[in-house]
């Protein structure tokens, strides 16, 4: 049964038409909105690269089927800032070179986003644990932690 | 700074592959007075091949090799812009597209810079010397009078720029091994920690990886895989997909089993519900007796490493003797995005858009598959998630062009599941190693052998998992490369260090039970692990601190030098291991390994701090030192950026990872059965880089990964008085290891 969902994704409220509402929010965004922050990791919720906001909390969006987000605010990495205009934390990982694939730093930077939320100066373990869920296979952790840490004094 | 992927079609029928040659009427190069539009040349010896510069002055690179998520394009960008004069912004880059760039062969063993770099380097050398000379031509000023700002060539109150001089057109001139290159000690661009460009676009969600290429008309094609390695598909029940919405077709062609649909999440579903039937197979060995299936393993050839002096003879009049044995898990890749690719086919021509690290290999491979002629296939390089070595993306991009194939060429994009690439990427294989010393009265070291059981080979293209399947008759399209060092495996078998009577022997096995290739500093890793634990072993059984040890047995200033500034920067203080009696649950230790590694050869020394528990066996890295001398530094914040990563990558494989199998297939398929490092456990790193501008650049991709697992186990044996000598040095072996020798002083261990 097709049926349609509606969501407000960074700011602007849209419709989709989906065949199977249980279908992950993960491929909403990439392929019905043409997003490209949000990425196809696990499918697990493993790995964290899908994370989003949603109502301001992380989500990982390959588990959240899009049912679920109907008549929510979705926030994805493109919702936080772009490259002409990057939220403190974005910059801060510019800053910091924090990258080296950066396939990861979607969930490193919604996750980071949503920690600096609630804790205004966390320490590094606090961060660390904050994005132990968050999978980097290129080994760029220590400058995500400085990132976060740079985010955090700015903030 | 530019990355320029040609993404639509109709630029790839006309302007993105053709150059229009510029006539000169008044040049001192008449070579360049060729009219008419022609294909833009891949040879490799063609400045052409590698450098373009447009009407507006803009410097096109054409790099056979592709930036992995390494850095590599800001650093070759760096070099051209460098050696051309002109700034940063002005440089854009071609990576690994077959119809554009040089077959420079495949992106591997941290050899982009010594390969490519230094070619592009003498490219846009022996351009500034054309450039200049036509200048002064034009200008009637002596090329020794004139200069470069900023692409502009001045002197004598005159000036001409490089778009004047060749905008647009080609050079068609050889590259010229002996055009001069500039004097290190003239640059402003190289040597510097140039801002990679890519970040901003990265950290947004505005960047393009493969995994987010789209073009118009695209369908979703995904796999399904035997059950069982070897399997054969018995029946497919088409009808079980019927009612999934947006399912356009299943394909099967002999094993090879997928589906294409106009959604992706159809596809999906389609996989997760199709009635396939394999047959039952069970070619693997048991996990369990891993190692004696290795030592079995029929060897084909030996391969003889080092050679010094009789070490046989050495080792029987040796009043005392010391042996091991090593082993090194099998290992996965384990890209964070699974592997991806889109392939359409347009009147009998292929195109394939990939994260493939050897573009030119996989058209080769393509071409073969499909049996079409090699013209015909085009693949083009799109950055995709972190590559550590050959893993899924070609084998996606088979997978796309069956499947494009069985719906008209329709385009098709292939993504596989977490499952597809933790079972099905080539794996790094299993090593095994044996060494053997022998030692005097007088405690000095008189003989050390070493044996290694590994695969041979290792650089040849790796088979695609969708030829196999379909069971298409191999005939292999000849590569135009010959490799100096084939057998990956091997490297850094042989020792840095002195000792009268070395033997170190390959053992080059028929078989090993996986589909392989080379994973992040293949056969270095191993290799280094088991002959800088052994290192340790030795210095503690003649009783001597393992610095000492270290730099009484080496004989090359360059590698002194690096430990003597490894011992500054740790603090290292002359001791021997182990600490006497740990009482306490939890010990401290410290570890050091070195190697000089081959191929790059990039010299590395690492300390490590570390605490272990010895209730639960964990082993905690606290800190980490490395000293690295890659030569000339090209971007300082670039290679810290890769020891970074190499360091905890290789903790993250020391520590965790291990392949699990059962005697049918791949059994760990996601993260939670192949963990790997995580935050709470990364430690921090201090890195100190040795920068030698006269010397050429070397490898910063791998180097530094060699030293990580034998640091970690000789700081556990510095703890604990215990040996692991089995990777990873997992909690249950620590225990096991403690239980097993108790607490006895090393010197009985
Ligand atoms: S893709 Fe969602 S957690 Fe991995
Ligand atoms: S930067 Fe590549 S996975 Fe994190």
């Amino acid at each position: 049964m097709p049926t349609s969902v509606s969501l407000d994704v960074n700011g602007r409220v849209v419709t989709i038409e989906i065949g199977d509402p249980g279908m992950p929010l993960l491929y909403a965004l990439r392929d019905n909105l043409q997003l490209k922050g949000p990425r196809f990791g696990c499918g697990l919720g493993q790995c964290g690269t899908c994370a989003v906001l949603l109502d301001d909390e992380p989500v990982l969006s390959c588990e959240v089927p899009l049912s679920k987000a109907a008549n929510k605010k979705v926030v994805t990495l493109e919702g936080l800032g772009s490259p002409e205009k990057p939220s403190p934390v974005q910059q801060a990982f510019i800053d910091e070179q924090a990258a080296q694939c950066g396939y990861c730093l979607n969930g490193m930077i919604i996750h980071a986003t949503a920690l600096l939320a609630k804790t205004k100066d966390p320490t590094v373990p606090q961060i660390k644990k904050a994005l132990a869920d968050d999978l980097c296979r290129c080994g760029t952790h220590l400058r995500i932690v400085r990132a976060v840490q740079r985010a955090a004094r700015r903030a | 700074m530019l990355d320029l992927v040609s993404t639509r079609r109709d630029v790839l029928k006309t302007g993105g592959a053709l150059l229009v040659a510029f006539t000169f009427a008044d040049t001192a190069l008449p070579a360049l007075a060729e009219s008419g539009p022609r294909r833009k040349t891949v040879e490799s010896d063609e400045i052409d091949g590698f450098l373009s510069i447009d009407a507006d002055g803009r410097v096109t690179v054409y790099s056979g090799k592709v930036d992995l998520g390494t850095g590599l394009r800001t650093a070759l960008t760096q070099i051209a812009a460098e050696e051309l004069d002109v700034s940063l912004d002005r440089v854009g880059l071609i990576q690994g597209d077959t119809e554009l760039t040089p077959d420079q062969g495949p992106t591997w063993a941290s050899l982009s810079m010594q390969i490519c770099g230094m070619r592009i380097r003498q490219a846009a050398a022996t351009a500034r010397k054309a450039l200049v000379e036509m200048a002064a031509a034009r200008l009637g000023v002596p090329a020794t009078e004139l200069r470069i700002e900023d692409g502009t060539i001045k002197g004598d109150d005159k000036s001409i720029s490089f778009a004047k001089l060749v905008g647009g057109g080609t050079f068609s001139l050889k590259v010229d091994n002996d055009a001069p290159v500039k004097h290190p000690a003239s640059y402003t661009i190289v040597g510097k920690s140039v801002l990679r460009l890519d970040i901003p676009s990265k950290v947004t969600g505005r960047f393009t990886y493969m995994q987010d290429f789209r073009i118009d008309g695209m369908l979703h094609g995904r796999v399904v895989r035997p059950l069982a390695i070897g399997a054969h598909l018995e029946n497919v029940d088409a009808t079980s997909v019927n009612d999934i919405p947006g399912l356009i077709k299943v394909v099967r062609e002999g094993n090879f089993l997928g589906v294409v649909a106009s959604t992706e999440w159809a596809a999906i579903q389609a996989t997760r519900k199709l009635k396939a039937t394999w047959s039952h197979w069970e070619g693997l060995p048991e996990q369990a007796s891993l190692w004696d299936y290795v030592r079995a393993t029929k060897i084909n050839s030996d391969k003889v490493m080092a050679n010094v002096g009789d070490s046989a003879k050495a080792l029987l009049d040796a009043p005392k003797h010391i042996s091991a044995t090593y082993d090194f898990a099998i290992h996965t890749h384990g890209s964070i995005g699974p592997s991806c690719a889109v392939v359409e086919i347009d009147e009998g021509k292929i195109t394939c858009w990939s994260a493939s690290q050897a573009t030119h290999r996989l058209r080769r491979q393509l071409a073969a598959m499909m049996g079409v002629p090699l013209d015909n296939v085009r693949c083009l390089y799109i950055e995709g998630s972190g590559c550590y070595g050959r893993n899924g993306h070609e084998d996606a991009a088979g997978d796309a062009a069956l499947l494009s194939r069985a719906v008209g060429g329709q385009p098709v994009r292939v993504q596989w599941m977490r499952a597809d690439e933790h079972g099905w990427d080539p794996k790094g294989p299993p090593t095994l190693i044996d060494l053997r010393a022998g030692v005097n009265e007088t405690s000095e070291i008189i003989a050390w052998e070493s044996e290694f059981f590994i695969p041979g080979d290792g650089l040849a293209p790796v088979p695609l998992i969708a030829a196999t399947l379909a069971a298409v008759p191999p005939t292999p399209i000849m590569e135009p490369y010959r490799f100096g060092n084939a057998d990956v495996m091997s490297a850094n078998s042989a020792i840095p260090y002195t000792f009268p009577n070395i033997r170190t022997v390959a053992h080059l096995l028929a078989e090993t039970p996986f589909r392989w290739s080379w994973v992040r500093s293949p056969g270095r890793l191993q290799n280094a692990f088991a002959n800088e634990c052994f290192v340790d072993e030795l210095a503690a059984f003649v009783g001597v601190d393992p610095l000492e040890f270290r730099l009484s047995h080496l004989n090359d200033p360059r590698g002194a030098e690096l430990l003597q500034r490894l011992a500054a920067l740790a603090k290292w203080r002359k001791r021997l291991s182990p600490r006497r009696d740990p009482q306490d649950d939890v010990v401290t230790g410290r570890g050091m390994s070195y190697a000089k590694d081959f191929p790059s050869p990039t010299y590395v020394g690492a300390v490590a701090d570390i605490e272990v528990d010895r209730r639960s066996g964990e082993i905690r890295v606290q800190r980490f030192f490395v000293v690295h001398d890659c030569g000339q530094v090209i971007n300082p914040d670039g290679v810290r950026n890769q020891i970074e990563g190499n360091v905890i990558q290789t903790l993250s494989r020391t520590l965790k990872e291990e392949l699990l199998f059962d005697r049918s297939a791949v059994t760990s398929l996601h993260w939670a059965t192949y963990p790997i490092l995580t935050f709470p456990d990364v430690p921090d790193v201090v890195i100190e880089l040795l920068d030698r501008p006269a010397e050429k650049p070397s490898g910063a991709g791998e180097a530094a990964a060699a030293v990580v697992p034998a640091v970690i186990s000789n700081a556990v044996f510095d703890a604990l008085g215990v040996r692991l000598r089995s990777v990873p040095l997992t909690p249950a072996k620590v225990l096991a290891a403690i239980e097993r020798y108790g607490q006895r002083p090393s010197r009985e261990l």
